[in-house]
């Protein structure tokens, strides 16, 4: 019994010796700062960084801010707000950057866009996507299996029943970008959210010629560039036959709205009756 | 008789040879013949002609535009009209060349005649002759991968040829291409297995051919009967045989490695009938290739049929000239039942692969849903190349590649067994390939990445 408790009590002692020493010599030291400004990022781990996870944008965090800059990274989940506590945390300056919203570039609902044929495959977009043009005609717009819709980890996409396409959900959206990276189509886009919400935007991404383009989907941009000539702030591009907002540049004057002749421009968020009068206070407030 | 065949899985699907007797008629010319740029694997080739140049059947109109490429040929004497693209096959726009067609007006240097140019009149023709004939020629595996063909012809100095298997198997159901060109063009096919000899240099030619074509199996018994090089193996039917590497087990009873081994890795040099047909006129006749056997098929077909068409032609006007499109729900393949691809319209034209324009008629048409997996097992039992597809399936809508490389899902060769055996219907094969896609993309930029450290 003793010689038992003897020999124990030695193997502990030597056990906790060599722990000890190993613990002591071979000490990872992290920055403790990596672990503060992990704690106030939201720790979603949703990848809209770049990185894995939060560990992963705070550790880059913490060496940028040693290199003397973080710019480039930034938490889209939490924001300004979140990263404004980071900077002071750090210690550093953020630049202002403008809160951004995933939009759907594709108008192409159950009217316009006629089913030509029927697919029967894996109701994935992914495979339909490697399949060919799926069931319209046209082979650049949205295939309407919701795989985007599946990768939102907020709930922020779902599918609308009526059109076949999806629809964002401006409140809950964190510009994350995980379903921009899931369409295989790369109809999605992080757009500013623009002031009061309002943007205006080409929500039509197929590259097809006008009349090829037309007769697969109403709605479909067709590269006539009329929206390019009315435009005053040189916001718009015509390459490839489909129109492309900057949206740095835009000014939502919505000229090129009314002057597209297949309504390919959308504008969302702007009052329903509109004004000339209106229009100038509307300039002059984000003057 | 003992008949061969391969020895794990495999199925057997209805055979469904409707056009098995209907000799092979040439096929009207198109108004406008359209040629894809990327008709075999590889870089898409380069076109040599622009808008507005005139061009004769066999002019060069596209050149191959690296090592594993092949140029293209005008099928048709014409006009260009303009280079734009169109949507063929694999469903995607793909930039191609058309040709508004005027007269039929050939290349002088192409030997019309029907005469048979044997290997023993033609003492010049050394092996580098014949593989770059073939080489300028543009001939791909006419099997359906399209696989230039001069690559196959010099193996890798690692490998040794012993012997060429000509591929006269032809499991998939409803096709029949390749069982009329046996029948109408035995002694070119011969004189063509000649010059795939010659070119790798080897003294062991076979024939595998299924046992649902005795006529065939007779008629090429009889013509090789005074040759001791050449040998013609009856094989069980069962699905899938033309595989290549399933024909490698059935003939020589070797079995070839997981990729990268290729066939040549155990001494074997497949190629598809089609493809022995296409050297030899590539090599005796100067003739490039422009033109293939298609048969055009179909339940509900009028009368189904085989054709000698001009490649360009649009899907359409042979299913026309079979009494058109049956007046129900219709699934056009580009490809037999097992591993055609349904086309999105019928302007798609015929390439160098293109065996077979299937229509599936009514019910056959759709698919049944898919029911929950059982766990039979029946599609490990059916999988040729002894892979577990329900899991393979499971981990790519996992997404779950590493695991997915580790189980080997490039080894796969998509035909589609599984799919057919399963009790449930369910989509396994589309969820595989998905996943092998992508695990063939992360082990195409991982060896990019090695090679630029």
């Amino acid at each position: 019994m003793l010689t038992a408790v003897i020999v124990l009590a030695v193997i502990a002692l030597i056990a906790a010796v060599v722990l000890f020493v190993v613990s002591k010599k071979f000490a990872v030291e992290e920055d403790p700062r990596i672990g503060r400004v992990q704690e106030v990022l939201p720790g979603a781990n949703c990848g809209g960084c770049g990185f894995a996870g939060c560990s992963g944008l705070a550790t880059a965090l913490v060496a940028g801010a040693d290199k003397g800059s973080i710019e480039g990274l930034s938490c889209p989940v939490g924001g300004p707000t979140v990263m404004g506590q980071v900077a002071d945390l750090l210690g550093m300056a953020i630049e202002a950057s403008d809160p951004k919203v995933a939009v759907v570039r594709c108008n192409g609902g159950c009217e316009s866009r006629p089913r030509v044929a029927e697919y029967d495959g894996l109701h994935t977009c992914a495979a339909m996507n490697a399949t060919g043009a799926g069931e319209t005609a046209c082979g650049y717009g949205c295939l309407g299996c919701g795989d985007c819709a599946a990768a939102c980890q907020f709930g922020g996409l779902r599918m609308n029943e009526e059109t076949g396409l999806p629809e964002v959900d401006e409140d809950v959206c964190t510009a994350c970008g995980a379903c921009v990276k899931v369409c295989p189509r790369h109809i999605i886009e992080l757009r500013k959210k623009g002031p009061k919400n309002r943007r205006v935007f080409v929500s039509c991404v197929n590259k097809d010629k006008g009349a090829v383009a037309r007769k697969a989907c109403q709605a479909a941009c067709i590269g006539c560039g009329k929206c390019q000539k009315v435009c005053k702030f040189d916001a718009i591009t015509v390459v490839n036959n489909i129109s492309y907002i900057d949206d740095s540049k835009c000014r939502l004057c919505t000229q090129c709205v009314d002057a597209c002749p297949t309504h390919a421009i959308v504008k969302v968020h702007f009052p329903i009756k509109r004004n000339v009068v209106k229009l100038e206070e509307e300039k002059e407030e984000q003057a | 008789m003992k008949l061969h065949t391969f020895k794990i899985g495999g199925v057997h699907p209805e055979d469904n040879k409707l056009s098995s007797d209907v000799v092979a008629v040439e096929a009207a010319l198109p108004k406008v013949a359209v040629f894809p740029l990327s008709q075999h694997i590889g870089a898409p080739a380069k076109p040599v002609v622009g808008k507005g140049d005139k061009v004769k059947v066999g002019t060069m109109i596209a050149e191959a535009s690296g090592f594993v490429s092949a140029p293209i040929f005008s099928s048709v004497s014409g006009t260009v009209a303009k280079i734009d693209t169109v949507i063929d096959a694999t469903g995607y726009q793909k930039p191609a060349i058309f040709i508004n067609v005027e007269g039929d007006e050939w290349e002088d240097r192409i030997d019309r005649s029907e005469t048979l140019e044997t290997l023993a009149n033609h003492p010049e023709l050394t092996p580098e002759e014949i593989v770059a004939r073939v080489k300028d020629a543009g001939v791909t595996g006419m099997g359906g991968a399209g696989f230039p063909t001069f690559i196959k012809l010099t193996p890798p100095p690692t490998a040794k040829a012993e012997c060429v298997i000509i591929n006269g198997v032809e499991c998939e159901p409803y096709i029949t291409a390749d069982y009329r060109l046996m029948m109408e063009h035995p002694d070119e096919i011969l004189v063509g297995l000649d010059l795939l000899m010659k070119a790798v240099r080897v003294e062991k030619g076979f024939i595998g051919i299924e046992e649902n074509k005795p006529e065939a199996i007779r008629l090429l018994t009889e013509k090789t009967a005074h040759d001791p090089r050449v040998e013609v193996v009856p094989l069980k039917q069962k699905y899938p045989q033309g595989g290549e590497k399933q024909l490698v087990d059935a003939v020589m009873n070797r079995q070839v490695p997981a990729p990268p081994a290729i066939p040549v890795s155990v001494g074997a040099v497949v190629q598809n009938v089609g493809t022995a047909y296409a050297v030899y006129q590539a090599v005796m006749k100067r003739k490039p290739l422009f033109e293939r056997y298609t048969t055009v098929t179909g339940k509900r077909l009028d009368h189904p049929a085989n054709f000698i068409v001009r490649m360009g032609t649009p899907f359409g006007q042979l299913i026309e000239a079979c009494g058109g499109l049956p007046d129900c729900d219709n699934k056009v393949l580009a490809g037999g039942p097992m591993m055609g691809k349904a086309v999105l319209n019928l302007d798609v034209p015929v390439c160098k692969g293109t065996n077979s324009v299937t229509v599936l008629s009514g019910a056959d048409a759709h698919r049944q849903s898919a029911q929950p997996c059982i766990r039979c097992g029946k599609c490990v039992e059916a999988c040729p190349m002894g892979l577990e597809p329900y899991l393979l399936a499971t981990l790519s809508s996992l997404k779950d590649y590493d695991r997915l490389e580790k189980e080997e899902v490039t080894s796969c060769i998509s035909c589609g067994s599984c799919q057919f055996t399963c009790p449930s219907h369910r989509p396994i094969l589309d969820n595989i390939l998905q996943g092998k896609g992508a695990v063939m993309g992360i082990i195409k930029a991982r060896n990019a990445a090695k090679q630029t450290k």
